[in-house]
């Protein structure tokens, strides 16, 4: 292996490369979460998805030999268990945040429970773009190694802002999530709505899952998620319920993370408890930051139990 | 596990009465023709590295006549693994009982051996004193040697004369390897660097791999590790073509082509020995250490990659450290601050005390303690 010596240089590329990898977890989850939000409901299920979506992935990803094929396996698994929590959700006096908490511990230990044998064998890798093509230091070449997911994460961040806007489905999601009422007097059957909605954003999130196992770090254990369908969740309200703010939360908490394993490689290796804690102080400055005690959270949609 | 939380009460029933029967009965009887061993383990026994080692050992019991072996996996290190152990005991039979992972031992395998005293309990990595409950010991191996030869390898195989180290948390086991490495390298050559980041965690499959991403930036060639879990760093480093040395087990499957050896676990021999002694009828020791000459500890087999002159050295001081009494840690000797923490002349050899608290990095190896 060829190695160029890049010094200091190697904390802003650490952090270029660890945002882009390690954010596409979060980029999948969040969006996913924005989409179930806007219409109304919130889904704190999405850490049980999420493993649930990885162990998913991975084994089938092992059986069958394609990575695709496994992603796919996991969308559908994460749809299944979004169905469930916007079915049992539409019975009166439901709480969507105690399901979604069930639904976290279910999914966890169900993937665990299934995921036994999948914990030797290897499965195939998502692909790369090599996107550092131009540049003769393999430091570059490794960071700009750009996973496909995480381009189809980033467009798909624009397309749903976008739709959100611009079309119809994205009206009714956000009539929906605004007011129960007016969907209704509209003639929109705001149960059914939620339901897909749900659906949709599980199944992004179990992708988010299948990313952590057949992607970046690339294997499936027990520990595979360090809390990040949890955190996601967290970014959807920091970036106040717009796509292309979860996109940019999700790079910003990405390249933080990324922080503290670069410093310690170039030497700076005093308090490096505090490096790691890097992603959680700045989300917390960003959003005092961006509070006011003379507004409510700007963007929420209206029927979220928390703004109720 | 379902299966016997769901005969439960019954075979609590059957078993207490037995138990009770067995009490009055056998009390003058001596050796016992059959043992039941429990195993305890805190992660998934297939994870390639510290719990896979100890189901490797209690696998290879599995065999033995007489012996039966219950096993639980993903206990964690609370009062739960106290739960196990009495389930073990009651319901299962167990007379000897591993509860592998550190955190078991103080305060719930020492209340457990209070509380069952006719149960003989083996500890890995505890420091079991004359305090302690005398049905209670520990076990541990020193593989600080295996990681010095991990070092050889790797100061033979390096170009860019810096090596990577991926550790969890800086304790003195933990030191000790990182150290143990950089000196293996530096025997080769003096010039050679180590460059080590600790994650914090035991397991923690994402800041691992951004970790060894992190040294093979800055230009590290051969990396190695101390988490629990090697998986997710053979594999980011091997999938960026570095060379990697294992630890805990062997992880060669994982990077046939870049995994150069491995300092692993040898507990089949060690278990075997409590299995043997504990059919006998014969008391089993408290304190039980060994390095490479006893057997506690091996390497993997060299990778199709180490050169010759890698694998001579390799040879040569692994045929020494067989002999036992290999000293690494030898003055004189400076820490990475500067600091002299060996005197000139003076050398601790694997069992010295000195080294279970260690709390230095040596010079060569960059990063912190703290």
């Amino acid at each position: 292996m060829a190695t160029t010596d890049i010094g200091l240089w190697g904390v802003p590329l650490a952090i270029l490369g660890g945002a882009i990898r390690v954010s596409t977890p979060f980029i999948f989850v969040s969006l996913g979460e924005t989409i179930t939000e806007r219409s109304g409901r919130i889904n704190l299920g999405l850490e049980g998805i999420l493993v649930f979506g990885a162990m998913t992935a991975y084994a089938v990803a092992v059986m069958t030999a394609s990575p695709w094929l496994g992603l796919l396996a996991a969308a559908g698994a994460g749809a299944c268990f979004g169905l469930f929590h916007g079915w049992i959700c539409k019975f009166p006096r439901v709480n969507d945040i105690a399901i979604g908490i069930a639904l976290m511990l279910f999914g966890t230990g169900l993937a665990f429970f299934f995921g036994k044998s999948f914990i030797q064998p290897l499965a195939p890798h998502l692909p790369a773009l090599p996107f550092g093509f131009w540049s003769d230091v393999p430091q570059v070449r490794a960071a700009l190694d750009v996973n496909v997911l995480f381009l189809i994460g980033a467009f798909l961040a624009a397309a749903l802002w976008w739709a959100f806007r611009n079309t119809r489905i994205g009206l009714i999601i956000r009539v929906v999530g605004d007011s129960a009422d007016a969907a209704r007097a509209m003639g929109v059957n705001p149960d059914r709505v939620r339901l897909l909605a749900t659906a949709a954003g599980s199944a992004l999130a179990a992708i988010g899952g299948g990313y952590l196992s057949l992607y970046y770090p690339g294997s499936w254990n027990e520990s595979i998620s360090s809390g990040q369908g949890l955190m996601a969740v967290a970014l959807v309200i920091f970036s106040r319920w717009n796509p292309l703010g979860c996109f940019a939360a999700a790079i910003l908490f990405g390249g933080a993370g990324a922080l503290g394993p670069a410093l310690q490689s170039v030497g700076v290796s005093h308090g490096y408890y505090l490096f790691y804690a890097a992603p959680y102080v700045l989300t917390l400055a960003i959003m005092i930051a961006t509070s006011s005690p003379g507004r409510t959270l700007a963007g929420a949609p209206g029927e979220l139990s928390i703004t109720k | 596990m379902t299966q016997r939380l769901l005969f439960n009460r019954r075979q609590f029933l059957q078993t207490t009465s037995a138990t009770a029967a067995l009490g009055v009965l056998g009390a003058g009887s001596a050796v016992a023709a059959t043992a039941t061993i429990g195993f305890i383990y805190v992660g998934p026994k297939d994870d390639y590295g510290y719990n896979q080692a100890h189901a490797e050992g209690a696998a290879a019991l599995k065999g033995m006549a007489g012996i039966t072996v219950v096993e639980e996996e993903k206990v964690p290190e609370t009062v739960d693994v106290l739960k196990t152990m009495e389930s073990m005991i009651n319901l299962e039979g167990a007379g000897l009982l591993f509860p592998t992972s550190f955190g078991y031992f103080d305060p719930f395998m020492l209340q457990a051996a209070t509380k069952y005293p006719k149960v003989q309990f083996r500890h890995c990595g505890g420091l079991w004193t004359d305090k302690n409950p005398k049905n209670a010991g520990s076990y541990f191996g020193y593989i600080g040697t295996c990681q010095y030869l991990n070092g050889i390898v790797a100061g033979h195989m390096t170009k860019s004369k810096k090596l990577g180290f991926v550790a969890a948390k800086p304790i003195p086991q933990v030191l000790l390897n990182i150290n143990s490495f950089l000196l293996g390298a530096r025997a080769v050559d003096p010039s050679i660097t180590c460059q080590v980041i600790f994650t914090g965690e035991w397991s923690l499959a994402v800041k691992e791999a951004e970790a060894t991403n992190a040294l093979l930036d800055q230009g590290a060639d051969v990396v190695t590790c101390h988490v629990d879990s090697p998986k997710v760093v053979v594999q980011t480093a091997a999938g960026r073509g570095a060379y990697v040395c294992g630890y805990h087990a062997n992880q060669s499957p994982l990077a046939p082509q870049k995994y150069l050896t491995g300092a692993e676990w040898n507990w089949a021999n060690v278990y075997q020995m409590y299995a043997k002694t504990f059919l006998a009828g014969e008391t089993l020791p408290n304190f039980t250490r060994g390095g490479l000459a006893e057997g506690f500890v091996k390497m993997s087999p060299l990778g199709p990659a180490v050169t010759e002159p890698a694998r001579k050295q390799f040879e040569a001081t692994l045929a020494e450290m067989k002999k036992g009494n290999y000293a690494i840690i030898k003055g004189p000797l400076k820490d990475n601050k500067g600091a002299e923490v060996v005197a000139g002349g003076k050398a601790y050899i694997e069992t010295a005390i000195e080294l279970e608290s260690m709390n230095y990095l040596v010079e060569g190896v960059i990063g912190a303690t703290s």
